[in-house]
């Protein structure tokens, strides 16, 4: 879905952008170009690490680790998980939802979720081409920690603490 | 040749990780080959996309308007700008950063750009419907609830833990970075 809005927005303005100016146009091209074709490196490396982490985090892994009366260590690992692996959102909600019914916790769903979405192991490479070494690092160890606390408002909203 | 191994250095290990891991394991090694398959395809679908968009915003938005919305001063404006735009977002966080980058050129603000990447990696809008249908609106809501002031708090710690020198020395690089020079 988001997919077709991000496609039919870059039409759009592409259209526009050439109605208006063909010359301007020409170059927004070809500074998307150079751009992608700067971070290819990094790309290419997150592709292959992400490939080899989910083939060895994969949902049974992850249903393994923050099944039923996991607690507080499996909250633990469900955030661990979440800052390393990288699954798109059409994916991740599905597969929480089939572990809550698999008997995992709201508390360690919770913290999963949050730190899939906020925190980028594999995606490190690319991150710190753009925002350098220091900032990538302490974004990513905020939003970690920030989980830890979505984790347990999650968990007491859901009435498991 | 050597410079295309010295880029692709990286990448080269990664694969050669691969090959060694489908020598000791073939099954995880073909697993793990065919999930990096499945993310080029998603990344082939996202990224020329996101490229595309943030070379027209290069090219057609002043630096002036960006300043105006979104850079210094623009307080309360500027912060509920970025987070609608990282909201009405779609695609991974990856796909945020090189937005971000053009943002850099274009003189927003460190903490508006962080809200940004905040706002576009929990606050998507079309990934919040999805969340409510999957696991239920006092779920997504209570997440939300967290999550917002998180992106806040988180903006707000960065600007303080990095110092302005740091802050100018990334955004020099990716004005660099953008004028096709390789860093």
């Amino acid at each position: 879905m988001s997919v077709i809005i991000l496609y039919a927005l870059m039409v759009g303005l592409l259209t526009l952008s050439w109605i208006k100016n063909r010359q301007k146009t020409r170059i927004a091209l070809q500074k998307a170009f150079k751009a992608l074709e700067n971070i290819l490196p990094e790309f290419l490396i997150v592709i292959v690490l992400v490939g080899l982490l989910l083939a060895l985090i994969n949902p049974q892994f992850i249903s393994s680790l923050i099944g039923q009366d996991s607690g507080m260590w499996g909250t633990f690992l469900a955030l661990l998980v979440g800052a390393i692996t990288l699954i798109p959102g059409f994916v991740a909600f599905p597969t929480a939802a089939m572990l809550l019914v698999e008997g995992a916790g709201y508390m360690q769903i919770g913290g999963f979720i949050s730190s899939l979405m906020m925190v980028g192991i594999v995606t490190f490479p690319v991150e710190k081409r753009f925002f350098g070494t220091k900032i990538s690092l302490l974004r990513n160890v905020s939003a970690f920690l920030f989980s830890i606390l979505v984790a347990i408002g999650i968990g007491f909203v859901m009435g498991e603490l | 040749m050597r410079k295309f191994i010295k880029r692709y250095r990286g990448f080269l290990i990664m694969v050669i990780l691969l090959i060694v891991v489908s020598v000791v394991n073939f099954e995880l090694g073909k697993d793990a080959f065919n999930r990096a398959v499945s993310t080029i395809k998603e990344m082939i679908l996202i990224i020329p996309p996101i490229f595309i968009l943030m070379g027209l915003l290069d090219v057609w938005v002043p630096k002036e308007t960006m300043v105006r919305f979104m850079g210094k001063g623009s307080g309360l404006k500027g912060i509920i700008l970025s987070f609608l735009l990282g909201s009405a977002a779609a695609g991974p966080l990856y796909g945020a950063f090189p937005i971000a980058s053009v943002f850099m050129k274009k003189g927003v603000t460190f903490s508006n750009i962080l809200i940004f990447l905040g706002a576009w990696s929990t606050t998507k809008i079309p990934l919040v419907l999805f969340e409510i249908e999957s696991l239920g609106l006092t779920f997504a809501l209570t997440r939300l609830a967290c999550n917002i002031p998180g992106i806040l708090f988180i903006a707000w710690i960065l600007s303080s833990l990095v110092s302005q020198k740091e802050i100018s020395d990334v955004y020099e690089q990716n004005i660099t970075m953008q004028n096709g020079k390789m860093s």
